[in-house]
């Protein structure tokens, strides 16, 4: 009971006060990393609501990332950087790309569907290197933060790192509720079962689908924010190696617990972060964590911290 | 576009074709026999590449290198089976992506440890470095027609293997069923070294091949690597039928697609536009092929008979 | 005959060389109770699949209700009214017993692509799940995590499940499979409480089922149909007496 209604408002609490309640160097150097974990968090959410909720591995799922995130750079580059345009385009553009190409892997069996995604989101990538008016593979810097409505609202960091929160809250409490809906019980149960949920009269397939599509809006709009809030955008932002880290993000922090996600993102970001400062060759050690992460730790650590086997 | 031309790139595009078949083989068989999906297979290839570098500049000789390499590679897949992949082939495809995930992060920073991030060549062996008169006026490098005839006299030596020894019927009846193949009292075990060894051998083998051709820099591998995964899943994961023509159709329709793609477009719109969208179409060619393909047959083209 | 639920018109499945289903050809009348019996091997299981959907035959049709489902797809035929259960328990183990049941019901009333109103408070299913839990005998249980029933439990469950779907025709694979004589018998019991109510179509073993509840049975050996009558002529039936007990019967 603490965890539906306490634990929440709590965490939300603490992170909305951090910036507030620090000095001024470290509250800009939270508010940076602050919103960058929390929107590797919301991409981890859509994320787990496939992986973790109906099982279905999806490696190539940084392309919406891409594709926020290209959204976000184009329009800026042609001068019409406004959220009502901005947005929108982004979560329409992700779910079209997320239906074409699920349509496709959805009706594969098992082990090819990962290697479609891959596939698929390799694709993305190399779409968004050959996009040569916008960067290409150096990638495109936004000339400022979309405006909302034609108001400057986001050029503070502070003030955007309060709308990223918000958007993470609202993502969360959108993906808790579906999870607990019709829709998420029919999901949940072809994780477990496919041929009896489709016994049962259920489209297994269009049940998937539509789940892939809504993971896929909702990581589009955290790409979308990402770069407004780096105010950069390149194809390094929806490698495979990316889709990697947002399904240990997942796992790490434990799948199909939604707090899992937000923990995991946390940590790797967090790890990223530091790591990088004090070796060149960090890679080694976060693939090590990787490891042993796949080794030991399958259910995540929620899963460990609740006692509950994965 | 003349016809010399176009034969240049169909050509180039059988050459890597024949080196996508390399690796595909290889990691269709680990899959279809093991059931194990084998992310790090783009790196054992990469693994070959290097190795090459190291092997011709320490021996002097490209073909002392590769013959060194065929059984260091063999080894070196016996020992990732034995020592780290083995545990893995009954768990879910899930934990082995993320074990194997896990190691070509590590591989990847490793290679650029020992050998830099600078791009490394590995010259053309000297009895190969000419140019061979096809017809008038279409010269090919010896060297890539030396890779297309070596890599299907791979392919066929596979087919021989695979369809008349004992060990190939071995291997094509693990693919299908390997709990009833070791119920029967085959060594099951030894079965799955010599897949994974094989495997890893033809992998190290294609990175041999290609080092003279494509730079040799960290993370080659992992580009061709989700290559080869268009080219199983198109052709059917398990079949080596359907990763032969899968890889030689998407060597083809890659090549062919980036050297004319522009061209073809030019045709039906102005030449800004092809301009704009040529490469574009271009990079995702592959792509769309794997796609229409599975979506008249999402088995692939020639699908292996149900894996238990 | 042409009011018969389901109709199998010379049905044929081959695997290679082997014809698993050879020309199959019998009915289920509307209200009976129709058994699927042979000797281990004889391709029962294939043939509900090919019935229910997950395998589709090389020749010959499936009528059920008159419809040609031949082809027709799983979960199609489940809209239509074909309720199956499964030999090997196919629940979902990490829902209630009771959620377990609701699915069922939901897969019948309305749409499932609702996102935001948590699905446990919806008192329609709920009420609806209990009904079907009441006539297998799982109330008790309804809160329960369906992974930590008894084996019987379970196969109860699977009963249940088919019930909730208001089926046209229930089609039971081995309901009773793997069962303890006490467990058998309760069962039973349930079985002859649906008698007449629903058209069913029950493949089994357990003779003691088979004769205490068929109103009719099909004998199948090899893929063929070799008897399809009332149980008294069944049991008197010579070829069928050769199949099950060999020469020594003869």
């Amino acid at each position: 009971m603490w965890t539906r209604r306490l634990l929440p408002a709590l965490l939300v609490a603490v992170v909305a006060a951090l910036p507030l309640v620090t000095s001024a160097d470290t509250s800009a150097f939270a508010v940076t990393l602050g919103s960058r974990m929390m929107l590797f968090a919301i991409a981890a959410l859509s994320l787990d609501l496939i992986l973790g909720y109906a099982g279905m591995v999806s490696f190539g799922h940084a392309a919406f990332i891409g594709i926020g995130a290209y959204a976000a750079g184009i329009l800026d580059a042609e001068n019409v950087g406004d959220v009502m345009i901005g947005l929108p385009l982004a979560l329409v553009v992700s779910a079209l790309f997320a239906g074409a190409t699920g349509y496709i892997a959805i009706r594969t069996k098992g082990a090819a569907f990962l290697m479609i995604t891959l596939a698929f989101g390799q694709m993305a990538f190399y779409l968004a290197n050959s996009l040569d008016e916008f960067g290409g593979s150096d990638g495109l810097t936004l000339n400022n933060r979309a405006t909302v409505a034609g108001a400057d609202l986001l050029s503070s960091d502070l003030t955007f790192y309060y709308v990223i929160l918000a958007c993470l809250v609202l993502v969360f409490i959108f993906l808790r509720a579906l999870v607990a809906s019709r829709f998420g019980r029919v999901l949940r149960s072809t994780k477990e079962h496919p041929l009896r949920v489709a016994a049962l009269g259920y489209n297994v397939d269009h049940v998937r689908l539509t789940a892939y599509v809504i993971a896929g809006a909702i990581c589009g709009l955290a790409g979308y924010l990402m770069a407004n809030q780096t105010e950069f955008v390149s194809p390094a932002s929806m490698t495979w190696q990316t889709s990697g880290e947002l399904m240990f993000m997942v796992i790490l922090g434990g799948m199909s617990t939604l707090y899992g996600p937000l923990l995991g993102a946390a940590v790797i970001v967090g790890l990223e972060n530091f790591l990088s400062g004090y070796w060149e060759h960090w890679p080694i050690l976060l693939g090590a964590v990787y490891l042993v992460a796949a080794l030991f730790a399958r259910g995540g650590i929620v899963n460990l911290i609740r006692g509950a086997k994965p | 576009m003349s016809i010399p031309l176009f034969l240049v790139q169909l050509l180039n595009g059988l050459q890597l074709g024949v080196l996508l078949f390399l690796v595909s083989a290889g990691l269709t068989l680990i899959f279809g026999v093991m059931g194990f999906i084998n992310l790090a297979h783009g790196a054992l290839y990469m693994v070959g590449a290097y190795l090459a570098f190291t092997l011709t500049g320490v021996t002097g000789s490209f073909l002392l290198s590769l013959l060194l390499v065929f059984p260091a590679m063999f080894l070196l897949g016996l020992g990732l089976d034995t020592l780290v992949f083995r545990h893995f082939y009954d768990r879910d495809h899930l934990d082995q992506v993320l074990v194997t995930f896990g190691l070509i992060v590590i591989l990847d920073e490793a290679v650029k440890m020992i050998w830099g991030r600078a791009p490394l060549s590995v010259p053309i062996p000297a009895a190969l470095s000419g140019s061979i008169t096809l017809m008038d006026g279409l010269l090919y490098p010896a060297y890539r027609l030396a890779i297309i005839g070596a890599g299907l006299a791979v392919a066929v030596l596979l087919s021989i293997l695979v369809t008349r020894t004992r060990a190939g019927m071995l291997v094509r009846a693990g693919a299908t069923n390997a709990r009833i193949v070791a119920a029967l009292g085959v060594n099951i075990r030894g079965l799955f070294m010599l897949v994974f060894g094989v495997g890893a051998m033809l992998a190290g083998f294609s990175g041999v091949m290609a080092a003279p051709i494509f730079a040799l820099e960290p993370g080659m591998g992992d580009a061709f690597l989700i290559l080869a995964f268009v080219v199983i899943v198109t052709g059917g994961i398990g079949s080596i039928r359907g990763a032969f023509i899968a890889s030689l159709l998407v060597g083809l329709v890659d090549t062919l697609g980036r050297s004319f793609a522009t061209d073809l477009l030019k045709l039906t719109m102005s030449s800004s536009a092809a301009g704009r969208i040529g490469p574009a179409l271009a990079s995702m060619s592959i792509y769309i092929l794997m796609a229409a393909v599975l979506f008249f047959r999402p088995a692939g083209l020639f699908p292996a008979a149900g894996r238990a | 005959m042409s009011d018969a639920i389901l109709r199998l018109d010379r049905l044929t499945k081959r695997f290679g060389a082997i014809a698993v289903s050879d020309d199959v050809t019998f009915d289920v009348a509307p209200g009976e109770f129709h058994a699927l019996i042979g000797p281990n091997g004889a391709g029962k299981t294939t043939l509900i699949h090919q019935i229910t959907g997950v395998l589709r035959p090389d020749d010959g049709n499936i009528f059920f209700n008159g419809a040609d489902i031949t082809r027709m797809s799983l979960h199609r035929r489940a809209r239509l009214g074909l309720a199956r259960s499964f030999q090997i328990t196919a629940i979902i183990g990490s829902l209630t017993t009771l959620e377990n049941v609701a699915l069922a019901v939901q897969a019948r009333s309305g749409s499932s692509y609702r996102f935001l109103r948590p699905v446990a408070g919806e008192r329609a299913l709920n009420d609806a799940a209990m009904h079907a839990l009441a006539q297998v005998g799982l109330t008790a249980r309804a809160e329960v995590a369906a992974g930590r029933l008894s084996y019987g439990e379970k196969r109860s469950l699977e009963l249940a499940i088919a019930l909730a779907l208001e089926p046209k025709l229930l089609v039971l694979d081995e309901p009773l499979a793997g069962t303890g004589r006490e467990e058998g018998l309760r069962l039973i019991e349930i079985l002859r409480g649906l008698k007449g109510k629903y058209p069913i179509l029950m493949v089994e073993h357990d003779m003691h089922a088979v004769f205490a509840l068929a109103d009719r049975i099909t004998v199948l050996v090899y893929g063929k149909v070799i008897a399809c009558d009332v149980p008294a002529a069944v049991r008197g039936d010579q070829a069928v007496r050769l199949a099950y007990l060999g020469d020594e019967a003869a």
